[in-house]
């Protein structure tokens, strides 16, 4: 009975927030503009935890290992990747990707596997970070 | 709502469809005397996102990562439940190992999802530090869930046939000392919500579902069994390697002694399953067996097995809110026939109407979260005709049937 939250509720102002302050430890008054000062090299990152191993993150394609089968658009999901007749090569938009690595599996010469970059936000659905070929 | 009713003293208030004290939407229409809430009604269907539409255009892989997206909690249940419906028409023999792999991924699930609805039951009632615990915690179970699949909420661990990821001998000492994490902390937890002045007063008696009542409208999940309804498909049908495991109903009574109905008891039945999914997922890591994770590895191969087959196939799975049920006719075509959801929440509609009958009107958001809604799973069925939403009333459908009985006479 009684309050049994007061005891954590105390401690608690004596440590340290459980949250990784990510990008920065305050929000910049422009996003954009703090970005720029990082690529600059002016200010400095606040970086994002660890990820896993097993994680999913931007599809990387071998193009020169890639056979052409299309066993990848089959099972898609999201009908993200697009085949090119004259290359016999395939294209992966991204920005439709719910990146599940089904094609990972499927794919009989192993050219396709997930990377590790996760920071995909863009305003261009058809912008170059946002396509595989 | 039956209009009818309302006498000179009672008012009406429309809470809904959007609206701050809902997570998702739904209308309720209340009708008021001073406080007392007298009669209530629910509509639905404001979330309807055509899925099963969506599904019959896709070959049964592409609708697995589909079936994920129908809920971001239940994003296991879905999938394995509509997997479950394609291996009972394909014949697919499961092997051991993804059994057990797969009573895992669903138990972290639970945990998650009742750590999460706890959280929001603290956030209802006005007690946000329990909320940021609660989520403290819920946070190292979802590192686990990264860590197992890859991704925090869409896990797509699913395959038709086994799982896609296996647990490997290095991956235990981690898994367990989260285990050890949430089960050392657990205690403070329960401490908390069971025995807090704040807690007691705001849930006992309040939003109470009587047994009977809970049968009859086929409550499903800890909705049912905090009405002492013993109803979990984890016993009933020991699918999966349930059979194997120590499991048995969570009812409020196993801790209280006594079976109230009220949303103190549904607090006890999920804190009390939490528990349960930690010791269950001890057990499996315990008793896992060697082997396969997977029934038929080359994917190419499993689709077009897939291809041939025809039937019928029923796949039910216990998830967090309740009974998932996924039916599936396979008509030997790259794409199902028919895919049916019926999303545990279905059958957690009706329920309100009892719990919040003589409520006050500050009651509402507690009750109404107190069976852990998930509307956009819910919603799979709207009638839309010219622009213009359209729903049938019971004579009207048996209107319609007649005059199709009629049509096909002819």
């Amino acid at each position: 009975m009684g309050f049994s939250m007061l005891g954590q509720v105390f401690a608690q102002m004596f440590k340290k927030p459980w949250t990784n302050k990510f990008p920065a430890k305050y929000q910049p008054s422009n996003t954009t503009k703090y970005l720029a000062k990082v690529a600059e090299g002016k200010a400095k990152i606040n970086p994002p935890i660890e990820i896993p191993k097993g994680f999913r993150g931007k599809i990387k394609y071998d193009k020169d290992k890639c056979i052409g089968c299309k066993l990848c658009i089959k099972v898609c999901p999201t009908d993200a990747i697009e085949f090119k007749p004259e290359e016999k090569k395939i294209k992966i938009y991204l920005s439709r990707c719910c990146f599940c690595s089904q094609c990972n599996d499927i794919c009989p010469t192993k050219c396709l596997s997930m990377g590790d970059e996760f920071l995909l936000a863009d305003s261009d659905p058809y912008s170059k970070d946002l396509i595989v070929e | 709502m039956k209009a009818k009713s309302t006498t000179k003293t009672s008012y009406h208030i429309p809470i809904g469809p959007i609206h701050p004290a809902l997570k998702e939407p739904v209308h309720f229409e209340f009708e008021i005397d001073g406080e007392r809430i007298v009669d209530v009604d629910v509509k639905l269907g404001h979330v309807h996102r055509g899925i099963e539409w969506a599904g019959s255009r896709r070959n049964p892989i592409q609708i697995l990562y589909l079936a994920e997206r129908i809920c971001g909690i239940c994003s296991y249940c879905h999938p394995i439940a509509f997997s479950l419906a394609v291996e009972g028409i394909a014949d697919i023999e499961i092997p051991e190992r993804a059994e057990y792999l797969r009573v895992i991924q669903g138990e972290l699930e639970r945990i998650c999802s009742h750590m999460l609805w706890a959280g929001v039951a603290a956030h209802e009632i006005g007690f946000d530090s329990v909320l940021y615990i609660t989520w403290e915690m819920r946070e190292r179970a979802l590192d686990l869930t990264e860590y197992l699949t890859g991704n925090r909420v869409t896990k797509a661990i699913t395959m038709i046939g086994g799982v896609r990821r296996d647990i490997t001998k290095d991956m235990i000492p981690r898994i367990q000392k989260d285990l050890k994490y949430l089960k050392d902390n657990f205690e403070k937890l329960r401490h908390i919500y069971l025995d807090d002045k704040t807690f007691k007063l705001r849930s006992k008696d309040c939003g109470i579902l009587t047994n009977e009542e809970a049968v009859k409208l086929c409550a499903v999940g800890p909705t049912t069994r905090a009405s002492g309804v013993k109803k979990d498909v984890r016993v009933d049908t020991s699918y999966f390697a349930y059979g194997d495991l120590d499991i048995d109903y969570m009812t409020p009574d196993v801790l209280t002694g006594e079976v109230n109905g009220d949303v103190y008891d549904r607090i006890v039945v999920r804190l009390l399953e939490v528990k349960q999914s930690i010791e269950l997922i001890e057990q499996c890591l315990d008793k896992m067996p060697k082997g396969d994770i997977v029934a038929e590895p080359k994917v190419a191969k499993l689709l077009a097995q897939l291809k041939k087959v025809e039937g019928e196939g029923i796949g039910r799975h216990e998830a967090p809110r309740g009974e998932v049920v996924h039916y599936v006719k396979l008509t030997g075509e790259e794409h199902p026939y028919t895919w049916k959801v019926r999303a545990p929440t279905y059958n957690n509609i009706l329920p309100w109407i009892p719990m919040l009958k003589g409520e006050q009107i500050a009651d509402i958001p507690i009750v109404a979260a107190s069976t852990d809604p998930c509307m956009s799973c819910t919603n799979r069925v709207g009638i839309i005709k010219d622009g213009n939403k359209n729903e049938l009333t019971k004579e009207q459908l048996h209107q319609l049937s007649i005059q199709k009985t009629r049509r096909l006479m002819k």
